[in-house]
């Protein structure tokens, strides 16, 4: 290891340890903004690590958020708390190995509009399923588990993320998926199984999602299909995604805090024309911004280097 | 003499408050304002909700306090006006919880309005719980009210569980199979989300243990346009009595293919929108006798002031169910912050739970959070009011079986 990662790593640790502090120094409403930008993080960065090098758009996240969510509104007064989580995560796993089976042939934008019919079979399922055999429609979150608890878990659970990110792009796994990324074709004539890489990756990127879920559930007590499977969720990560640029793991982290700071904002001065600055806020980022925040900055940088070495 | 004395007593109270209040003003300095703080769905699937049955009653209520120069603060000895902070939940639970936790901690409001809805009512309660806000809630309705009660001791729940108004209607019906009016047979149909579940599941043990058989039990997807199929089977079940628990589009979509195929059921109940005013609007003549959740007292002039100042206000009535309700739980608020006399929330909880209050639907004292016959179970449209059928109460309107043929 070099020293500059070395120095990096060292930084990287100081501050998980410094974000460990924050339920300390914050007030209520500060922490459930952090826990707000901590779960969007997990969120994008669990789709770009699915989306980033295949370049597959998937509206599917909130039906993976709110599977989790449902898990813990099934089981989370039965069983032991990391028994509940390490359920969401097999059935968050299990149930994405089922769909990308099936569906991770599709490409384009019948993926797309598969993944988002898939939050709304989800949610009809659930649905159905409450309303003919348990004849109840909502469930009632009673587990003590406090606000901090679950920023910590949110915080964990982003570390994971983003150090099986890191493997993962360092892996044989990474580098297929980037050439199924740029060309699917060539991927397969090289001899790359492209259906298993796509399948095992989407279902890592699904569980996490799951998980995340699975943390947030207690904040709410009350869950019903509507709450867990609100599609604007998919689409916030989506778009939180696109503006940090999903080319690099790290990305997404600049589009989250951002737009959350930018729906706060909105939210607080104009509450009676939120959708509408949403909707402008969106169309000027794909315009504008096309590449995310990390593509400008590596832009200019590339731009300033050029010019560096023009003069010499 | 007694009485007197009483009187007496409490003049020579408010005399001595009204000595000492300047004096315990100089000490302390008067708040300029009243933060009262909401989040509330502006936006989403709850918006239509929210703006019928909730933002009319805080507009109203805040513009009255204020026209009166604000609330009467004893301790300060005058009155301080209302200042609103609101924000949209977008119909989003994890909104709703920020943005109350941004109202108690960065706007630092001194009260809170309730948001519209059982699930984010719900979900507000840790946070309006751990920060001792009275929680006021008149638009969610759920079987776990009384041990939501005691959980937060803070919230109530005004509009009750859903097994009583079923235990109501179960009474009406067995009433009128004594008289002979209809047999023992009920069709029931019900939307499948939170509202129709939760009724239909109530409604079918109540049913059952009064000895009616439930010949049609059918549940349909929230969003569902074609009603032929339903009030076809229904009509062919031959039951007296038809119960729909349907969402505003679907007891809309119900009435008028009842209408097409001629169906009338003597007993003929739906869901929510029968205590909108788009319902009277739309069937006119038609909407005579149908039976829903809610009421209206016709001859108590209260109310009737409070529809002219809500009609006024954004144009249209309010609804004939938790509107009326809604905006007594607000009156009940601004008399227990007065007799408090200053911002004292624990203070203002207990004044909520033990107090006796004047309001629009008459007296409300609270028992275990929840009031105890202050308002109208179950409501038909007679003559174009949608009065209070049930429970037995002074000012009950006699059920009017069966329902009059459908007129085209």
């Amino acid at each position: 290891m070099s020293a500059r990662n070395l120095a990096i790593s060292a930084a990287l640790v100081v501050a998980v340890a410094l974000l460990a502090l924050v339920p300390s120094v914050t007030n209520g409403y500060q922490l459930s903004l952090a826990i707000n930008i901590v779960s969007y993080t997990v969120l994008a960065t669990a789709w770009t690590l699915f989306s980033g090098p295949t370049r597959y758009v998937s509206l599917a996240t909130v039906a993976f958020f709110g599977i989790g969510a449902y898990t813990v509104a099934v089981l989370g007064e039965e069983l032991a708390w990391p028994l509940v989580l390490l359920i969401a995560f097999v059935i968050g796993f299990v149930l994405s190995l089922l769909v990308g089976l099936s569906t991770l042939r599709l490409s384009g934008v019948y993926f797309v509009i598969f993944t988002f019919g898939l939050a709304e079979l989800v949610r009809q399922l659930v649905t159905w399923y409450e309303v003919n055999i348990t004849r109840t429609l909502g469930r009632y979150v009673f587990v003590d588990i406090t606000t901090s608890q679950i920023y910590w878990q949110l915080l964990a659970l982003a570390v994971i993320v983003f150090i099986s990110g890191w493997l993962i792009q360092r892996s044989k796994l990474g580098l297929a998926l980037r050439v199924i990324g740029d060309d699917e074709a060539v991927a397969r004539h090289v001899g790359i199984n492209t259906t298993l890489a796509k399948v095992v990756l989407f279902a890592f990127s699904a569980s996490f999602m799951t998980l995340a879920g699975a943390i947030m559930a207690p904040r709410w007590t009350y869950i019903d299909p509507a709450i867990a499977f609100n599609p604007v969720v998919s689409f916030q990560v989506l778009i939180m995604a696109l503006l940090g640029g999903v080319h690099r793991l790290y990305g997404p982290i600049f589009g989250v805090i951002p737009l959350v700071m930018l729906f706060e904002i909105l939210l607080a001065k104009f509450p009676n024309h939120f959708s509408i600055m949403v909707g402008i806020a969106f169309l000027l980022i794909v315009y504008a911004i096309p590449r995310g925040i990390v593509g400008l900055i590596e832009g200019a940088q590339l731009s300033l280097n050029r010019m560096k070495g023009a003069k010499a | 003499m007694k009485l007197n004395a009483k009187l007496l007593l409490s003049l020579a109270a408010a005399a001595a408050l009204g000595l000492s209040a300047p004096m315990l003003s100089a000490q302390d300095a008067a708040p300029k304002v009243i933060k009262i703080g909401y989040a509330i769905s502006k936006t989403g699937p709850n918006a239509g909700g929210a703006n019928i049955t909730q933002i009319p009653n805080y507009q109203l209520w805040v513009q009255e306090v204020n026209a009166k120069g604000g609330l009467m603060l004893k301790a300060y000895g005058k009155r301080i006006p209302i200042e609103v902070v609101e924000y949209d939940d977008r119909s989003n639970s994890e909104e709703a919880v920020r943005a109350v936790e941004r109202l108690i901690e960065q706007d630092k409001v001194d009260l809170l309005l309730p948001p519209w809805g059982t699930g984010i009512n719900l979900a507000v309660g840790p946070t309006f719980n751990k920060h001792n806000y009275p929680q006021l809630t008149f638009s969610a309705v759920t079987d776990r009210a009384p041990e939501l009660a005691k959980r937060w001791p803070n919230s109530f729940w005004f509009l009750g569980t859903s097994k009583q108004y079923i235990d109501a209607f179960v009474d009406l019906l067995v009433k009128l199979r004594k008289e002979g009016k209809i047999n023992d047979q009920i069709a029931m149909v019900s939307v499948a989300d939170g509202f129709g579940i939760d009724l239909s599941k109530a409604a079918r043990a109540g049913f059952e243990k009064a000895g009616f058989k439930l010949v049609f039990d059918k549940s349909y997807p929230i969003g569902t346009q074609d009603m032929a199929p339903i009030v076809g089977e229904a009509e062919r079940s031959k039951a007296d009595t038809f119960v729909a628990f349907s969402y505003p589009p679907d007891t809309v979509a119900l009435v008028d293919q009842a209408r097409l195929t001629s169906y009338a059921p003597k007993v003929m109940f739906t869901g929510v929108g029968t205590f909108f005013p788009l319902f009277p609007q739309r069937f006119g003549e038609n909407a005579e006798g149908v039976i829903s959740l809610g009421g209206w007292s016709k001859d108590n002039k209260a109310t009737m002031e409070y529809r002219e100042k809500i009609r006024k206000l954004v144009n249209r009535d309010p609804d004939y169910w938790g509107s009326q309700i809604g905006y007594s739980s607000l009156q009940m608020l601004e008399q227990a912050i007065e007799r408090v006399g200053k911002i004292d929330r624990a203070a203002i909880i207990k004044e909520l739970q033990t107090g006796t209050f004047d309001t629009v639907i008459g007296k409300i004292k609270l028992e275990n959070n929840m009031p105890k016959d202050a308002f109208w179970l179950l409501g038909q449209w007679q003559d174009g009011l949608y009065v209070g059928v049930a429970p037995q109460r002074p000012g009950v309107a006699d059920l009017r079986v069966p329902k009059a043929p459908w007129k085209k």
